[in-house]
């Protein structure tokens, strides 16, 4: 049966798609070196673990979703995934393999599973996504993976809840559970951690409160689920809403959580960004 | 609905992209939407009018875009997320937009987040 080695999270800032290229020369640089630093444990575990197939929660920032059909939540079932121009030249990387059976299951579990998810067979995934493989798999090592796109609406309110963000991570996790084939499945949540982009706000940081959530995330995800959107969006920012994300993520965790590595840093671009490996032993 | 609760106070400088806010900016966003592509990028900067015209711009959005005014923008109906490729064409950096609508100098604004990692 597929089972779920863990969870991994980073923010996913386009500024780091630069500088995902450039990291050797800027392994040193004042501005970049405490994040790289951040990575090494958590390429470790993934070298050591070696998991065949990455589920990523992520969210389309207007590549591959436009307002005239916005879904709530969409999920891949394609066989590749390409990455393409988002407007200010991120340069493009390879391509990602899909796993169409196994994301069909996860489908049909999941609408099952009474959540009314849009499904693509076609769909190009931003930094969201891309930023993510490239910071767990560097040097695109990321093809000897298979991935599995969840994405979530963080564009348009209303978003869905911190509660029914997790609720579709535990979904997934019962789904992949279900799944007859021996793999390993890793999940990955993007984005956050606090940051605002646009408003007089802009450049919010909330250490205190991000803290707070890296913290609960391992053990008592259940409470960071009593937020409201609204809550979220004062305390995080308008863009650390993407906190929804993790939760997603950490929702198809189902066994024993272990936090294997932990990582914060003020900031990058106007983000305060966090890397966390958890390990989900039966 | 019933009368917003408590929790559901504003957050003074923050706007939230809701289906009114979607509404009022679908022309503004589905222009700056475009701009995932080269060609179009080069277009509008060929002509400003003529793009904003092609994409049915109202006289707020098309003041905005001409100030290159994000608050404005915002106002005006912009998700950030899309005017993040219009901002890009000028090659302008998260940093750069947030220092414009804090009305500080973008020295400053890496100093106040600095300042919220302390």
């Amino acid at each position: 049966m597929a089972r779920i080695v863990g969870g991994l999270t980073t923010s996913h800032i386009p500024a780091i798609g630069n500088a995902v290229p450039k990291e050797q020369e800027l392994k040193n640089d004042p501005y970049w070196k405490e994040f790289w630093a951040a990575y090494p444990p958590a390429r470790a575990w993934v070298q050591k673990v070696k998991p065949d197939v990455a589920i990523v929660v992520y969210n389309d920032h207007g590549l591959n979703f436009f307002l005239d059909k916005m879904p709530t939540f969409a999920v891949g079932a394609a066989p590749i995934y390409r990455h393409a121009d988002e407007g200010w030249g991120i340069p493009t990387i390879p391509p990602f393999k899909g796993d169409q059976e196994f994301s069909w299951h996860i489908i049909e579990a999941l609408v099952h599973d009474e959540f009314d998810i849009t499904t693509c067979q076609e769909m190009l995934v931003d930094h969201g996504f891309t930023v993510p493989m490239s910071l767990f798999w560097p040097n695109a090592s990321y093809t000897d993976v298979k991935t599995i796109p969840v994405q979530i609406n963080t564009v348009q309110h209303p978003l869905p809840s911190p509660a029914r963000c997790f609720k579709l991570g535990q979904a997934i996790g019962r789904a992949v559970e279900s799944y007859p084939k021996d793999l390993k499945v890793v999940m990955i949540g993007t984005g956050g951690l606090s940051h605002q982009l646009d408003g007089e706000r802009a450049g919010f940081i909330n250490k205190k409160f991000d803290l707070m959530c890296m913290e609960k995330i391992v053990n008592d995800p259940e409470s960071l689920t009593r937020l409201s959107m609204h809550d979220l969006v004062r305390e995080a920012g308008a863009q650390g809403a993407e906190f929804i994300l993790w939760l997603a993520m950490r929702g198809a965790l189902t066994g024993k959580v272990k936090k294997i590595h932990s990582s914060y840093h003020i900031a990058i671009s106007n983000t305060a960004t966090g890397v966390m490996v958890m390990e989900n032993a039966a | 609905m019933t009368a917003t609760t408590e929790q559901e106070k504003p957050i003074p400088g923050t706007y939230i992209f809701d289906g009114k806010a979607a509404m009022k900016g679908y022309a503004l966003n589905k222009m700056c939407y475009s701009f995932n592509e080269a060609k179009n990028r080069e277009e509008f900067l060929k002509d400003e009018d003529a793009y904003c015209t092609k994409y049915g711009l109202n006289d707020e959005q098309r003041k905005a875009i001409k100030e290159r005014n994000v608050l404005g923008l915002i106002r005006a109906g912009g998700c950030i997320y899309y005017l993040a490729k219009f901002s890009g064409i000028f090659h302008l950096s998260v940093q750069d937009v947030g220092a414009q609508q804090r009305g500080i100098s973008v020295e400053e604004f890496k100093k106040l987040l600095k300042d919220e990692g302390e």
